[in-house]
């Protein structure tokens, strides 16, 4: 699976795979197959990719920790650009199909109301680690300051969570929340115990 | 089902008619699940004969209707309504029926009847997502007695001149224009006049979001998202911006002096 994994055709693959969605909903717009009301499916298919990019990059560690595999370290900043690529996508879905790109519009819509407030949150909090996801922005902040701008990520999780929490509430509909809910649970959990361990270690060497 | 010119003012809008195959495939009936696409593939399963709407409460003559008594009460009319969902989009919809106030005339409302309640049909055998936690079951819905005697209010029984598709409310459902379409309840079995105002499904889920008169009102926001505009499926493309919605749904001079004297914001 490593070996795999370290294919220098893996990586292009993986980013094929993951547009993928987007190549279905840009088909599902131009050839009208997207339902009844195509601009719904769009903004809410694209949001549905930003939380599950999420959960996918959030994965990677864990997933490279219980396995052994080293090999999907070099994909974690290419998933983590792909959720927000998705994200971009879905705020773009949302100022034009839903607000017909109005700015003045936009602009008083986002504070008005709380889900969306909270999803342009998250995607703001994005924009710094997407803008600093290439080697010679690790090199210039440092590891250590770019490892802590970059758990900025969590918050994004969650508060991507808040807003789909949110936008399910009115209609009593939690059952797919729930399951990003666990998702994003055991991998910030996995996170939060290994932390908590490394502390009661430095203690135990000390 | 075919269905008479009505006479009634406002019963048959110029705007273009939705395709069928949109109106009988994009439908809320969360009975048969909550996907916009769920009642069309699950609804087969809903048994519309034998049916029977019981008409009870605040009434000098309470009693039960057969689905043929009621299709036969009174002349089939067709009237081209618009239909703006609380969510944000419209469809204009030619429906076959008569108006409520025919059914209300026969069985006489008692001085005590203020309200009219419409329940609608909770059959887990039938129904796969009643026992779903979205709403308290059966779905219920309500009118004041004098929107429910509007000429416009109106008993369904067919659509496109063909009976009713179960996914769009089999064998009778209710049409009010001028408000919100959930206001409009499907696959009725009973109507109740009472005194007090019905405790309806949305406003026990979510009262700050849905209220009981539910009209549409273009300068009333839903709490997630404006109400200004809609989206007329079919018609506006993708990337169109969305048309304004209209005060009552376009039918303020047939409705509007039901509301003289109401605050139309504290009554959403």
């Amino acid at each position: 699976m490593n070996k795999l994994l370290l294919h220098p055709a893996a990586k292009p693959l993986l980013l094929a795979l993951a547009l993928l969605p987007f190549a279905q909903l840009l088909w599902g717009a131009v050839a009208n197959t997207l339902g009844a009301n195509p601009a719904e499916a769009l903004i809410r298919g694209t949001g549905d990719w930003v939380l599950r990019f999420l959960c996918i990059t959030l994965a990677v560690t864990p997933l490279r920790e219980a396995f052994g595999l080293t090999g999907l370290a070099r994909m974690r900043r290419m998933l983590g650009n792909v959720a927000f690529f998705y994200g971009v996508l879905h705020f773009l879905c949302y100022a034009w199909l839903d607000m017909g790109l109005d700015v003045p519009a936009i602009v008083a819509d986002i504070p008005k109301r709380p889900f969306i407030l909270v999803g342009t949150l998250a995607l703001l909090l994005m924009v710094p680690l997407s803008a600093t996801s290439f080697n010679r922005a690790i090199k210039a902040l440092g590891a250590a300051r770019w490892k802590r701008l970059h758990q900025a990520v969590y918050a994004t999780a969650l508060l991507g969570l808040l807003h789909f929490f949110w936008m399910r509430a009115g209609k009593n509909d939690f059952g797919e929340w729930a399951v990003y809910a666990v998702v994003m649970a055991v991998l910030l959990g996995w996170r939060l115990r290994r932390r908590l361990q490394r502390h009661s270690g430095v203690r135990l060497t000390s | 089902l075919p269905g008479g010119k009505s006479a009634v003012v406002g019963a048959n809008v110029m705007d273009a008619i939705t395709p069928k195959a949109l109106s009988t495939t994009y439908n809320n009936f969360y009975e048969f699940g909550t996907d916009k696409a769920d009642p069309a593939r699950n609804a087969h399963t809903l048994k519309t004969r034998p049916w029977t709407v019981v008409v009870e409460g605040a009434v000098a003559k309470p009693r039960t209707y057969g689905i043929d008594d009621l299709l036969k009460l009174a002349p089939m009319e067709e009237r081209i309504y618009r239909l703006r969902c609380v969510e944000g989009w419209s469809m204009v919809v030619p429906w076959v029926g008569w108006s409520l106030a025919e059914l209300i005339k026969q069985v006489e409302p008692t001085g005590n009847a203020k309200f009219v309640e419409f329940h609608t049909l909770a059959d887990p055998k039938t129904m796969p997502f009643v026992g779903s936690r979205v709403l308290e079951w059966p779905y219920v819905e309500g009118l004041r007695l004098d929107e429910a005697m509007h000429p416009l209010t109106m008993l369904v029984f067919g659509l496109y001149g063909e009976v009713l598709p179960n996914q769009n409310g089999a064998p009778l459902r209710l049409a009010v224009p001028w408000k919100y379409g959930f206001k409009s309840g499907k696959s009725i079995v009973k109507i109740r006049f009472t005194e007090q105002q019905p405790k309806t499904a949305w406003l026990k889920a979510a009262p700050q979001e849905y209220g009981f008169y539910s009209n549409v009102n273009p300068k009333v926001d839903h709490p997630r998202w404006s109400q200004a505009t809609e989206r007329r499926l079919g018609e506006d493309g993708i990337f169109a911006k969305k048309r304004p919605t209209l005060m009552f749904n376009g039918y303020e001079s047939q409705v509007g002096q039901l509301y003289a004297g109401l605050d139309l914001v504290k009554n959403y």
